[in-house]
C-alpha cells in the first residue's frame, strides 16, 4: 500500500481500504508489542547495513537460499508419488516422469536444481577462498558454511540413489566400498549403514530417509547459516571492513542486484529443464537397478568427480579415502592455516595464481575421475591433488613472507578498480 | 600500473580457460577409440526429434505404433506405458479406447487360479507378452527381450542404432561362420550376429493413412515411435520451454531496468 500515499486524492477517496490498514496496523502493534516480529525484519532484511561495493560474487547466497526453496517444494511434490521400496522405486519414478500431471517438470526441476545448487555452492565457496571471507571474525560463518557443504553433499549423494537405476544402485554399492575401506571396522560399518553387503531393500529405504531428513535439517544450518552472517555482516571485495557511511541498506538494493543475478539462473533453469535434460541424467540410470550386470563405467555426478578422481589417482583404497576426505576436512582449517593478515586476494598477487591454480587442479582431478583409465592421466591426478594439498599447507600458510605486498586501501571508496 | 596489472589478469585467465579447454579435447580422440571397440559405423539420420528444438512427426508415431502392436509386441514390452499415454501420439480419448478395447490385459484370477482376461482401459499399462521372465527366456534362447520403455535413451547409438539393426540383415557371406546357435546375420550386431530374427516385411503393417509399408519406412515410423515412447513429453517441453524462455528473457530485461533505476544515486 506503500504507492498509494504518493497519491494523497486517492487515499482519501478510499476510505475503506485505510480503515482495513488501521486494523491491520492495530494487530502488527500487538505482534510487535509482544514480540519485535516487524521491526526485527526491517533491521535484518530490509535495513540491513550491506557494503556499497560488493561484486556478483556476494549474489550467490541469496541464489542458493531460493534453490533450496526450489528443491524442498519440487522434492515434497516427488515424495508423494515415489514408492522407496526395490520392487517399485524405479517404476514409480516411471508413473512421475510419464504419468503423473507435469511430474515430468516437476523431476526436471528437481534434477536441473541439484546440479545448480552443487555449481553455485562451489561458486561461493570459490569466493569465500578468494576474498578470505573466512578470516575472524567470520570463522563460525565459514563453518556453518562447510557443513552446509558437507550435508548437502550427502543429501545429494543420497537422492541419487533413490530412482533405483543402474547408476543408482552402483553408486551406493561405490561408496559402501569406500568406506568398507577404513581397517578394522570398515566392513562391518558397512554392514550396519547398509543393512546388508550389498545395497538392499534395507539400504534404499534409509537412504530415502536420509534424503527427506537432510533435506529439512538443512533449513535449520542455513539459519544458523544466516544468524552468523548478520552479525558480523558481509564482507567485501576489498576486505577492508565499511564505514557506517560505505554501507547501504540489503532493500531495495541488494534485492534489486539479487533479483537480476536470480532471474539469469532462472534463465539457465529453463534451459536446463526444458531443452538440455539430457545433460541431467546419464543414460545408464533409465535401466533399472541390476546387482548382476556392472556398468562398464560407473562415474559419480559431475559435482563428485573431483573426489572420485582422489580415490582412483591413491593405489591404496584407504588411502584415497583419507585425501578425499581430507581435502574436505583441510577447509575447516582454512582460517587458521592463512597467516597473512590481508583479506582479500586482490591485494595478494602471488596467492591468487596459487587459487587459480588450486581451481585448475581440482578441475584436472575431475577429469580424472571420469577418465581414469590412462596412467598419463593418473599421473596428472596425482600431481593436481599433491598441488591441492600443497596449497593448502604451504602457500596459503607461507606465502604472506614472499608476496608481493601491495597496498591496501584505507576505504571502499578509495578503490577505482572495479572487480 | 593498472593496465599492467589488467593484462596479467587477461593473461592469467586465458592461460587458465585455455588449460581447462585443452583437456577434453585430449579425450575426445580416446572417446572415439572406445566407440571403435563396440559397435560399427551406422548411417546417421536427421531425425526431427534431435536436436534442442526438436519435435516429432506425430503421423510417423502412430504408424509406428502399428508397427509395434503388430511385429515388436509379440516378444518386446514397453513396460512403463499405460493406453493413455497413446493420447500424446496426438490421438483424442475416445481414439485411444478403441485401441484399448482391441487388448486383452490379465486381471487377477478365478477360484481356480485361472488368469482373468479383461478389455484394457486407458490406466493399464502394455501387457507383456510372456508371463514372467522365466517364459521369456525360454522363447528366446535364454534372453529376455529388451524393454522399450526408454530405448532410444539407453541404447549406445540411440535411433540410428535401431534403424540399423532392422535395416541391417545381410545373406551370410560364404566362410562365416555362428557362434551362437539360431542366430542371424546382421551387419551392426555385435560380432555381426543378432538373436532376433528379421522382425519387418514389406506390406507387413496395413497403415491407415495410406503410407506405403516398405521395410524401411516401417523402420522409420517405429525407430521414431520408440524415440517417443522414451520421451513422450519433448513435444510439449519444448513447446513450453519456448514460450517460458521469452518470459524469463523479458523478466531478465525488466529487472536489470529495476535494478538499475534503484542503483542511479549510488556513488560507484
Ligand atoms: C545451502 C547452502 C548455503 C546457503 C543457502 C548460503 C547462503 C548464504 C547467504 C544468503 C549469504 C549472504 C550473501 C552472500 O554473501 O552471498 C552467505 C554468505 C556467506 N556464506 Fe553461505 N550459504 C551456503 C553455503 C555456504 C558454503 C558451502 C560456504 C563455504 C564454506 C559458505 C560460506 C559463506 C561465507 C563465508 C559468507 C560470508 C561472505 C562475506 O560476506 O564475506 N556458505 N551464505
Amino acid at each position: 500500500m506503500m504507492w498509494l500515499k504518493k497519491h494523497p486524492s486517492e487515499s482519501e477517496a478510499e476510505q475503506a481500504p485505510a480503515q482495513q490498514n488501521s486494523s491491520a496496523k492495530n494487530l502488527k502493534n500487538w505482534i510487535e508489542y509482544r514480540y519485535p516480529l516487524f521491526s526485527t525484519l526491517t533491521q535484518q532484511y530490509q535495513k540491513f547495513p550491506m557494503p556499497r561495493n560488493v561484486n556478483v560474487w556476494w549474489t550467490f547466497g541469496a541464489v542458493l537460499s531460493v534453490i533450496l526453496i526450489l528443491m524442498l517444494i519440487t522434492g515434497i511434490f516427488l515424495s508423494l508419488g515415489y514408492i522407496p521400496t526395490v520392487e517399485q522405486a524405479f517404476s514409480s519414478v516411471e508413473v512421475i516422469d510419464r504419468q503423473m500431471p507435469s511430474g515430468w517438470l516437476i523431476r526436471s526441476m528437481h534434477m536441473a536444481g541439484s546440479n545448480l545448487f552443487l555449481a553455485f555452492l562451489y561458486l561461493h565457496l570459490f569466493r569465500g577462498l578468494y576474498y578470505g571471507s573466512y578470516k575472524a571474525p567470520r570463522e563460525l560463518l565459514w563453518f556453518s558454511g562447510l557443513i552446509l557443504l558437507l550435508m548437502i553433499m550427502v543429501t545429494a549423494f543420497a537422492g541419487y540413489v533413490l530412482p533405483w537405476g543402474q547408476m543408482s544402485y552402483w553408486a551406493a554399492n561405490v561408496g559402501g566400498q569406500a568406506i568398507a575401506a577404513i581397517p578394522w571396522v570398515g566392513e562391518g560399518l558397512t554392514r550396519w549403514i547398509m543393512g546388508g553387503d550389498a545395497p538392499n531393500a534395507i539400504t534404499l529405504h534409509r537412504y530415502f530417509v536420509l534424503h527427506f531428513v537432510m533435506a529439512f535439517t538443512i533449513i535449520g544450518v542455513v539459519f544458523a547459516h544466516i544468524l552468523f552472517l548478520h552479525h558480523v555482516k558481509s564482507g567485501n571485495p576489498t576486505g577492508v571492513e565499511p564505514k557506517k557511511e560505505e554501507t547501504i541498506h540489503f532493500h531495495p538494493y541488494y534485492t534489486a542486484k539479487d533479483g537480476f543475478v536470480l532471474a539469469i539462473v532462472a534463465v539457465i533453469m529453463i534451459l536446463l529443464v526444458f531443452f538440455f535434460q539430457d545433460w541431467l541424467t546419464s543414460p545408464e540410470n533409465y535401466m533399472p537397478a541390476n546387482p548382476l550386470e556392472t556398468p562398464e563405467n560407473i562415474a559419480p555426478e559431475w559435482y563428485f568427480l573431483p573426489f572420485y578422481g582422489m580415490l582412483q589417482v591413491i593405489p591404496f583404497k584407504f588411502g584415497g579415502l583419507l585425501f578425499a576426505a581430507g581435502s574436505l576436512l583441510l577447509l575447516f582449517l582454512v582460517p587458521w592455516l592463512d597467516r597473512s593478515p590481508i583479506r582479500s586476494s586482490r591485494y595478494r598477487p602471488l596467492y591468487r595464481i596459487s587459487l587459480f591454480l588450486l581451481v585448475l587442479a581440482f578441475v584436472t582431478l575431475g577429469f580424472v575421475g571420469k577418465y581414469h583409465s590412462q596412467i598419463i592421466l593418473i599421473w596428472a591426478g596425482r600431481f593436481a591433488l599433491f598441488y591441492y594439498y600443497l596449497h593448502f599447507l604451504v602457500i596459503l600458510p607461507f606465502s604472506n613472507r614472499f608476496e608481493l605486498h601491495r597496498s591496501v586501501p584505507q576505504a571502499l571508496t578509495n578503490v577505482a578498480e572495479k572487480d | 600500473m593498472a593496465r599492467k596489472e589488467k593484462r596479467i589478469k587477461w593473461l592469467l585467465f586465458g592461460a587458465f580457460s585455455g588449460l581447462i579447454g585443452i583437456q577434453p579435447l585430449a579425450y575426445a580422440h580416446n572417446d572415439a577409440g572406445n566407440q571403435d571397440g563396440k559397435s560399427q559405423d551406422y548411417p546417421k539420420y536427421q531425425w526431427r526429434f534431435s536436436g534442442p528444438f526438436g519435435t516429432y512427426d506425430l503421423a510417423s508415431v502412430q504408424r509406428g505404433y502399428a508397427v509395434y502392436r503388430q511385429v515388436c509386441s509379440s516378444c518386446h514390452t514397453i513396460q512403463h506405458m499405460t493406453y493413455g499415454d497413446l493420447m500424446g501420439m496426438g490421438l483424442n480419448a475416445e481414439q485411444v479406447q478403441d485401441i484399448a478395447e482391441q487388448d486383452q490385459v490379465p486381471d487377477g484370477q478365478d477360484a481356480q487360479g485361472k488368469t482373468i482376461y479383461r478389455k484394457a482401459r486407458l490406466s493399464d499399462h502394455f501387457p507383456a507378452p510372456y508371463m514372467n521372465d522365466a517364459a521369456a527366456k525360454a522363447a528366446n534362447m535364454g534372453h529376455v527381450p529388451l524393454d522399450f520403455s526408454r530405448l532410444t535413451l539407453t541404447v549406445p547409438g540411440g535411433a540410428d542404432y535401431i534403424m540399423a539393426i532392422l535395416l541391417g540383415y545381410r545373406e551370410k557371406p560364404a566362410g562365416f561362420h555362428f557362434d551362437h546357435m539360431n542366430h542371424y546375420y546382421n551387419l551392426y550386431a555385435k560380432d555381426k550376429q543378432i538373436g532376433m530374427k528379421p522382425p519387418l516385411q514389406a506390406n507387413q503393417v496395413r497403415y491407415m493413412d495410406g503410407t506405403k509399408a516398405t521395410i524401411e519406412q516401417e523402420a522409420r515410423d517405429v525407430t521414431t515411435f520408440l524415440s517417443w515412447t522414451a520421451q513422450p513429453h519433448l513435444i510439449e517441453r519444448h513447446r513450453i520451454g519456448v514460450r517460458i524462455l521469452f518470459y524469463s528473457l523479458f523478466m531478465v530485461i525488466l529487472v536489470y531496468l529495476v535494478k538499475r533505476k534503484v542503483w542511479f544515486n549510488v556513488r560507484k
